[in-house]
């Protein structure tokens, strides 16, 4: 049982704290937001450069052979200052995918230039019915001599506008919601029948409507086997979620110290309000969720690796809903202690909201977690 | 990073858990099993097992009888414990007085005191709250005055646990009445059977046992080389105590048990004829608890992976005392609502309708009221924080 960081870890994290601190300030965010890509290509270039994108691919594909906790590191630190580049979408979802599930030319031509940050990638899997229903899957590909078309419409495509390559769930055979019938296929961003619609997200994220109107792919473009993608996908998203977590901590640790700080300085009735003991519990509480989130992060981060499927379902689905649960005790508690201030634009404070509330409505909220929580072999058991 | 315990660690669990299976009588298993109360007699049944062995102090110095575990095997001990449904100890000599001696006592109080704790051959008991002095622990009143050799102790002390059966109390008192509160206070150890003046008056509580009493004490004389450390600074002794007690009474592990408790009422207990393990809205209900019991869980084996590390227990540890001590009463919240109304009963009257698990369980509600107020409330850990660790400016 050990927590501590390797020495590789600390330089890591302290290099992409510096970078965020001296690259990437909140303003940076601020000045990309609403703009047609909402990232910069260039810092992703840097963060590719960095290693950051790579490092916890295997050496044989072109990575550092790091682990999950290495991604979780470093999202914790970019959470901080909500630095928009695509590094769930890319790193964690399409990228985990690819090296999982991909032969060796998809692994050159889709995940290598991604790893340099020279190309970025986007999962596009839910549907406007499907809620978070990994299965619950409309969109089709029908099978054409040598090649898949692809018909169906996808929502909430993270980089979904931006990305040069994509990774779609189709469904190749078997009803909507059969857990059976779904596979993966690689598609290119411009890819000829492919319309994307750029959506913001309430973070001030791009996000992307996808419509597959007849688009065609060859065989190759197959991730994976045919019909057999769900377990993969659950994985996937598994990860999403233990990004999430960790994304998050950044933010929350942001809205607790930021609000510490505040209330401190800020004086009513003739004293610091910090002083007023209501407010000194209720940021206690603060303080201890912030805590536990930071516990079940690592836990995530750990144990998303986990070759027992079930056992990294049961630590993904808590450390989820602890995320939205004591997470939420965090984000509503800071903006109520900075009052009017935090609801204007101006104020930072409602950008770390709105994006910690993004990340806890994406790879299943904490309603879904409970239900699939109680919904695993393990909950029968004798004890905990 | 590394979630697992290493070869020797799974060696060192097996090896503990085996001798407990073997050691723990039956009959004491099968009560804490069923979350009876235990009488002190039983209590020391188990801790004198524990003594012979070697095993009733594993966090004191080896040199004193300890066991000279580190910080992972003294977890692993305590919750295979649990797991066993052992017994608790009782933490007042153990846990409480004994480590003080072992920092702050001369070597006369060490070799007067130290072995009779381990052995279990005198109880102790608790003198620090008092009527008056709860959360507010140092405005205390008890007196002790110096006449010669002696303090003559008066005043009245409360939730002195075990007092009835006690051999000795350890006490905070007064010795400079004009000093700063937290300045003028010394820890005193009495005879708390011999001492003319002395008078113990147990009472119920809710929990419908008779665990705790008042202590008065009535021109009480005990000599003055029975105070631990120097003149008033038995604050500052006592502080540092408090934080090793905060540790310990999140109970992470006893939530556990609960848990296994609760499933066990949802497999019996009926819902529109079917068991209230397969009600949809319950099995979330216990998701919910449970999840959190991994959050706190997993806050206690950060802390413990960071003392394992050298670490000291920093004020971080009363987050555990916080969220530890409301799950456990949500744990027993959520075990009473399973029941329905055969939670309803009380212990001293048992039917065939209410099996020897249930019987227990109003009772146990009941007391563990107590877990959010004993060790400091959670609003004084509260404070605690946001004054140490946040840093907030003071009233």
């Amino acid at each position: 049982m050990n927590f501590e960081l390797t020495e590789e870890q600390t330089m890591m994290a302290d290099a992409v704290k510096k970078f965020v601190v001296n690259a990437s300030p909140v303003t940076r965010f601020r000045a990309l937001r609403g703009t047609e890509v909402g990232w910069d290509r260039k810092a992703w270039a840097t963060m590719g450069e960095q290693g950051w994108l790579a490092v916890a691919f295997p050496e044989a594909h072109g990575g550092y052979g790091g682990g999950f906790i290495d991604n979780a590191l470093i999202l914790e630190q970019l959470g901080h200052s909500l630095v928009p580049e695509p590094y769930i979408p890319s790193v964690v979802l399409a990228g985990g995918l690819i090296s999982r599930l991909g032969n060796t030319a998809q692994i050159e031509t889709f995940l290598a230039p991604m790893l340099e940050g020279r190309t970025s990638l986007a999962l596009a899997y839910a549907e406007k019915q499907s809620r978070y229903d990994l299965a619950d899957c409309e969109t089709t590909a029908t099978k054409s001599g040598g090649s898949y078309v692809l018909r169906g419409t996808k929502v909430w495509v993270l980089n979904g506008h931006a990305a040069d390559a994509i990774v779609v769930v189709a469904r190749t055979s078997g009803a909507s919601r059969d857990r059976g019938g779904l596979s993966l296929f690689l598609v290119d961003g411009d890819a000829p029948g492919l319309r994307r619609l750029r959506v913001h997200g309430m973070d001030g994220q791009s996000t992307a409507l996808l419509e597959f109107a007849g688009v065609e792919v060859g065989a190759d473009r197959l991730l994976g086997n045919e019909g057999s993608a769900l377990e993969a996908l659950e994985w996937a998203i598994d990860r999403g979620a233990a990004a999430a977590c960790a994304e998050a901590q950044g933010q929350l640790s942001e809205l607790f110290t930021r609000t510490i700080d505040y209330i401190k300085q800020r004086r009513q009735f003739g004293r610091p309000i910090g002083a007023f003991q209501v407010l000194q519990h209720r940021a206690a509480d603060m303080f201890a969720e912030v805590e536990l989130c930071k516990g079940m992060m690592i836990l995530a981060a750990l144990q998303v690796e986990n070759a027992d499927a079930d056992t990294r379902k049961a630590a993904i689905s808590s450390a989820k809903v602890q995320l939205q649960t004591g997470g939420w005790l965090v984000q509503e508690s800071a903006v109520q202690l900075f009052g009017g201030i935090a609801i204007t634009d101006e104020q930072d404070i409602g950008l770390f909201f709105k994006r910690v509330r993004v990340l806890q409505g994406l790879f299943g909220d904490a309603d879904y977690h409970v239900d699939r929580y109680q919904s695993l072999p393990s909950f029968e058991g004798e004890a905990a | 990073m590394d979630m697992s315990y290493t070869p020797e660690q799974i060696a060192f669990r097996d090896e503990v858990r085996a001798w407990i299976a073997k050691a723990l009588p039956e009959h004491l298993r099968c009560k804490a099993e069923n979350g009876g109360h235990f009488e002190l007699e039983e209590i020391l049944e188990w801790h004198k097992i524990l003594a012979a062995k070697g095993w009733a102090a594993p966090h004191w110095p080896q040199e004193v009888g300890g066991t000279g575990w580190d910080v992972a095997q003294r977890h692993i001990f305590g919750e295979e414990l649990v797991r066993a449904n052992a017994p608790t100890l009782s933490p007042f000599g153990l846990t409480m007085v004994g480590p003080l001696i072992i920092q702050f006592g001369t070597d006369e109080q060490k070799k007067r005191f130290l072995p009779k704790i381990l052995s279990g051959d005198e109880i102790w008991c608790q003198g620090y709250s008092e009527p008056n002095a709860g959360s507010d622990l140092a405005s205390l009143q008890l007196r002790a005055d110096k006449e010669g050799d002696d303090y003559i102790l008066n005043g009245q002390k409360t939730w002195t646990t075990y007092a009835q059966h006690a051999d000795w109390i350890f006490v905070l008192a007064r010795t400079s009445p004009t000093a700063k509160p937290q300045e003028g206070i010394s820890f005193l150890l009495a005879d708390i059977r011999n001492t003319p003046g002395i008078e113990v008056k147990p009472f119920l509580t809710t929990g419908g046992t008779p665990a705790f009493s008042e202590t008065w004490f009535d021109n009480a004389r005990i000599p003055q080389a029975n105070r631990v450390g120097p003149e008033n600074k038995g604050w500052t002794m006592a502080k540092a105590l408090l934080g090793h007690e905060r540790t310990s009474i999140g109970g992470v592990a006893d939530s556990a048990r609960w848990l296994g408790v609760i499933r066990r009422i949802a497999r019996d207990a009926r819902m529109g004829g079917k068991p209230l393990m397969e009600d949809a809205a319950f099995r979330r209900r216990l998701a919910k608890i449970e999840i959190r019991y991994r959050t706190v869980g997993m806050a206690n084996m950060r802390t413990l992976a960071a003392a394992q590390l050298g670490h000291a227990p920093g004020p971080e540890s009363s987050i555990l005392k916080i969220v530890g001590t409301e799950l456990q009463q949500e744990a027993t919240e959520l075990a009473m609502d399973a029941l329905g109304h055969n939670a309803l009963g009380w212990f001293d009257s048992p039917t065939d309708a209410m099996p020897e698990y249930q019987l227990w369980l109003a009772s146990n509600f009941n007391y563990l009221r107590a877990a959010t107020i004993y060790g400091g409330s959670n609003e004084i850990q509260k404070n605690i924080i946001s004054k140490m660790i946040l840093g907030l400016p003071q009233a």
